[in-house]
């Protein structure tokens, strides 16, 4: 008799014991965000999904965007062209810093308007350095100011990237085109990358993006300018929605100086070709071995 | 040798995607290529009057408004001898250059080159060219000038700005501009003066 009371005893400590271990490790789902949809709690890394997956993804998106934002948008999974290595240069001698290339970039990819934010930072500095510590962002003279020149920074695109090497949990890895894209799904937000990047590219969702309905870029891809959800990280991806399709990157097409140069660094006759052979070209902070595909170069 | 299959089966799949179908975009065909063509803008050939479109831009006027066609005698509405009255907009700050250095004197819808050839106003670019090469080259081979379109000539075609889109040919060097409004950013850059 008193082996069993004893027997039923630990039965009945260890089905408590057991209860409220498996009730504490539901606990989160009683904070279950109001916007996570099983869909999207379920949803795999954007490398594991098949075909059908994806589409099926897309057009959940493409959902939310017109719940959320009232915007009709067509996001497409754009993939990388075959025989394709994407570089970009700057000519500092003709960029005069007026912030449009910034401008661009902000309506074209979909960012929050209060904050007016944009992957570009037109860095202002002294004529007859490069030094960035000095240099400021927020000017808001009539430019170009004697005395200064200006430098625009955006993502580099590494090949070496501290941004990708870091990441827990490779939610951000290079492309077979040379740019860097981040999925926005599963990003969680711990911003390493955002502490990794020499070039401070990266950008940090703090709140939901706020766009009216009627200036929401409607062409989107799932790795570029789809309207992103807080807290995950976002970067320049070369326009890789514009690019990938053959189009000229927007901070391109809204630069008024022609300071910026694009294309295929594999096609020995593209204008980037011609710019890294023939003029004095240097990439920003080029002893940290991050290997950026993105060079800046002079007239002179 | 099965565990050495299914670790490079592994070491496969862990490199590249799930489904090799969505590696690559679909290829591009080499169809007939694109053309990157100039822009001509409709400023060329034309003279800007003081009056203003809902823009706030110069309303311009035809050189061949005035200038019908060749000689002196083909001016079509007279400036009693005041030419300043018709060109009064024109600010000439082009490296101390007369009029005549590049419009040609016996045809005003014309230019000329420096040996004397004359030249439609379409092709003013290559009267510019001959005085600053450098330029001239690098927007030859695409590292000079804006444009608009494909990099990938393949799939579209590209449009190139004209030399006065962004120079204006009396007084070509660019005017000052206010910048777009910056970044609201959480990170503050000390400003050079205090740093």
């Amino acid at each position: 008799m008193e082996d069993a009371s004893r027997r039923t005893t630990l039965k009945a400590l260890g089905a408590t014991l057991g209860a409220a271990a498996f009730a504490r490790a539901m606990a989160p789902l009683a904070a279950w965000p109001e916007d996570l949809s099983i869909d999207e709690l379920l949803q795999r890394h954007y490398k594991e999904l098949s075909r059908d997956d994806m589409v099926r993804v897309l057009r959940r998106l493409e959902q939310e965007t017109l719940d959320q934002y009232g915007a009709v948008v067509t996001i497409d999974d754009v993939r990388p062209i075959p025989e394709v290595q994407f570089g970009y240069a700057l000519n500092l001698s003709v960029c005069v810093g007026c912030r449009k290339c910034a401008e661009a970039c902000h309506v074209e990819n979909n960012h929050d308007r209060a904050t007016n934010q944009s992957y570009i930072r037109v860095l202002e500095i002294k004529n007859g350095s490069v030094d960035l510590a000095m240099g400021t962002v927020d000017y808001d003279h009539a430019v170009p100011k004697k005395g200064r020149s200006y430098m625009p920074v955006q993502c580099h695109q590494c090949d070496n990237a501290p941004c990708v090497s870091v990441c827990p949990i490779e939610a951000t890895w290079k492309e077979p085109d040379g740019i860097v894209v981040v999925d926005y799904n599963w990003c969680i937000g711990c911003r390493y990358c955002e502490a990794a990047c020499p070039y401070h590219a990266r950008r940090f969702n703090w709140h939901k993006p706020e766009i009216p309905a009627e200036e929401i870029n409607p062409d989107q891809a799932y790795l570029s300018n789809r309207v992103r959800p807080q807290g995950v990280m976002e970067k320049c991806t070369f326009c890789l929605h514009r690019t990938r399709k053959g189009r000229l990157p927007a901070c391109l097409e809204a630069c008024p100086t022609g300071a910026r140069v694009f294309g295929n660094m594999l096609d020995p006759n593209s204008e980037i070709r011609w710019v890294l052979e023939n003029k004095r070209t240097f990439v920003l902070k080029e002893d940290l071995g991050t290997r950026p595909r993105f060079f800046y170069f002079f007239d002179k | 040798m099965p565990l050495f299959t299914a670790l490079t089966l592994f070491l496969a799949c862990d490199q590249g995607f799930v489904d090799p179908s969505r590696e690559y975009g679909p290829p591009v065909p080499d169809a007939p290529a694109k053309v990157s063509r100039v822009h001509v803008p409709t400023s060329l050939g034309a003279v800007d009057t003081p009056r203003r479109d809902i823009h706030g831009a110069p309303i311009g006027v035809s050189c061949a408004t005035c200038h019908a066609g060749p000689g002196e005698d083909a001016i079509v509405v007279g400036d009693n001898g005041n030419p300043e009255q018709m060109h009064g907009t024109i600010e000439l700050l082009h490296g101390g250059l007369a009029c005549d250095a590049c419009h040609e004197p016996t045809d005003r819808r014309l230019l000329h080159l420096a040996d004397g050839a004359k030249l439609e106003m379409a092709e003013a670019m290559q009267l510019c060219a001959q005085c600053h090469g450098p330029q001239a080259r690098d927007y030859q081979k695409g590292a000079h000038g804006g444009m608009t379109g494909y990099w990938d000539l393949r799939q579209g075609e590209r449009v190139r700005n004209h030399c006065v889109e962004c120079h204006a040919p009396h007084s070509p060097k660019p005017p000052q501009v206010q910048p777009a409004p910056r970044a609201v950013d959480r990170v503050v850059f000390p400003a050079s003066e205090t740093h």
